[in-house]
């Protein structure tokens, strides 16, 4: 029981990390109906950053900001740079711009930082009173450090004229623009959110998994596949979504399939869905009166 | 008086399709113009092309003394000017009162907005009552007011309305151009009223402009023009 207990919870851990990813690719679904591909690898491009901040001896929480800042930054950048030339053209074109961006972050990391395992460490210290028998401090400081990162993104779109402007564009282009909004610069603050909300993912995983040119590839596929059970148009399904798939990559890795074969879960839910609830658990059907 | 409004040799057309040629139109400060005309004659364009949006145009277009043909929508706007467009352009996701924030989304004057907000549901008690529900779920008649209320949340010098009476109850209808009237009346606010419902556009506009085929044929002042029975007869079908 107990072990089953630690395999549940320490899976909300790595689901929060798969939310933030789901969330990352909702948000960019929404506004563009694309899925980028690439958001993995610029997660994990973030974490290089924060890494090199941490060996420099930038104070943990400091490097963790700064990272924030400068993929926000990259975010909105690669929008403005390489996603509006094809915003327009045929969806092909703008899956080969992330095909080719999840490329180029891979080998750009690879050139940068060579492509042996780094060890990142945890601000979360081993022996800290929240760790226990079920749940490490680390795993316990991932949750809740996700936690912060949803609320405050659901405070800013909720509560701020911003965020409702960010809505509206995503809804509804057109009249945006007609109420003085300007769309293009909503998208790409967009994409410097989903960058950071990213790079929170990857430096949270990155004690677990290692840090190297490919960490994310995995966490990439249980995200999409979150978003998906939630529902790709639904940030709140697609949250909980990520949590779900964290719990059941745990739980089947640890007692049906086995810890080799748990990627292959992720998969299997993504098609499922995509068969049986195709908006899936939480997409959302609006009904409109004329 | 002086044109608010006024375009001048305002060729319009979307892609290859000219649609407006040589369009001389003007909105005196404080009046009220229609814009008439049958389906597909330039009606909808021509206020696209005001607001720059959706057509290519050349011409000149003057917007209270000032060149507003190459500006972006979005800067139009912030000039004081705000469309109604055709379908009325509702975010459907979003509730009856962000509908309104978002009107009023480039002004930063709170204390103003938050008048607005009273002004508005004064004028129209029943997007009061729904302002927490998803405009989606709105009648047609609501839609219709939530997209004038949001177009007034901007406190705009021109409002530009596309076919505000377009799918409505008659009833309906009047009550709306009754609204419109007060509005006019009250704030000052210029109109340009793009409607095929000749008769209500007529009775409540000063000047009115018929389009076919994307050319002026006919314009002068309202009462003239619908009194004049050959006009009637052959442009405005009753």
């Amino acid at each position: 029981m107990s072990g089953f207990l630690h395999q549940l919870l320490s899976g909300l851990a790595t689901g929060g990390i798969y939310a933030s990813i789901a969330l990352a690719l909702v948000m960019i679904y929404q506004a563009t109906h694309h899925i980028n591909f690439a958001q993995g690898n610029m997660a994990m491009f973030s974490t290089y950053i924060a890494w090199q901040l941490f060996t420099w001896g930038v104070p943990y929480w400091a490097a963790f900001v700064i990272t924030l800042a400068i993929s926000f930054l990259a975010g909105a950048i690669i929008e403005r740079v390489l996603v509006r030339p094809v915003e327009k053209s045929s969806i092909l074109a703008a899956v080969m711009v992330f095909i080719g961006l999840l490329l180029v972050f891979n080998s750009l990391a690879g050139a940068f930082f060579d492509y042996q395992l780094k060890q990142v460490a945890s601000p979360f210290p081993d022996n800290a009173w929240y760790g226990g028998t079920y749940m490490s401090a680390h795993e316990v400081g991932t949750i809740f450090i996700t936690f912060i990162v949803l609320i405050l993104v659901f405070a800013f779109f909720r509560f701020t004229p911003m965020g409702l402007a960010m809505r509206a564009a995503a809804q509804n282009p057109v009249s945006s623009r007609l109420v003085g909004v300007r769309v293009s610069s909503m998208l790409a603050i967009g994409w410097g959110l989903a960058g950071a909300i990213g790079a929170v993912a990857g430096i949270m995983a990155a004690p677990t998994v290692g840090l190297e040119p490919n960490m994310m590839n995995g966490v990439l596929l249980y995200g999409f596949a979150g978003a998906l059970l939630g529902g790709i148009d639904n940030a709140w399904g697609a949250v909980i979504g990520g949590f779900l798939i964290g719990v059941m990559e745990n739980l089947a890795g640890a007692y049906v399939v086995g810890s080799s074969l748990k990627l292959s879960v992720a998969l299997v839910v993504v098609v499922l869905v995509l068969i049986l609830r195709p908006s899936g658990l939480f997409g959302r059907v609006l009904t409109t009166r004329v | 008086m002086t044109a608010l409004l006024q375009t001048l040799a305002l060729d319009a057309a979307y892609g290859p399709t000219h649609v407006l040629h040589g369009v001389d139109l003007e909105v005196e400060e404080g009046g009220i113009t229609t814009l008439l005309g049958a389906n597909g004659a330039g009606k909808t364009t021509a206020l696209r092309a005001i607001c720059n949006m959706m057509v290519k145009m050349r011409g000149e277009i003057r917007f209270a003394g000032t060149r507003i043909d190459s500006l972006a929508t979005e800067d139009i706007v912030r000039l004081g000017v705000a469309h109604v467009p055709d379908g009325r352009g509702t975010f459907v996701n979003l509730t009856v009162e962000e509908n309104l924030r978002l009107g009023a989304y480039t002004r930063r004057d709170r204390a103003g907005v938050a008048q607005d907000f009273e002004r508005i549901y004064g004028y129209f008690p029943r997007l009061k009552e729904r302002r927490r529900q998803q405009a989606g779920t709105l009648s047609g008649g609501e839609q219709q007011m939530l997209a004038i209320s949001r177009a007034l949340m901007l406190r705009p010098k021109l409002l530009l309305l596309d076919e505000p009476s377009f799918g409505l109850a008659p009833l309906i209808v009047q009550e709306i151009f009754r609204i419109l009237r007060a509005i006019n009346q009250r704030e000052r606010v210029s109109m340009l009223l793009v409607e095929q419902n000749a008769n209500i556009a007529l009775e409540l506009a000063d000047h009115a402009y018929l389009l076919e085929t994307g050319t002026v044929v006919i314009k002068g002042p309202a009462a003239t023009i619908s009194a004049d029975e050959s006009v009637r007869r052959a442009y405005l079908g009753y």
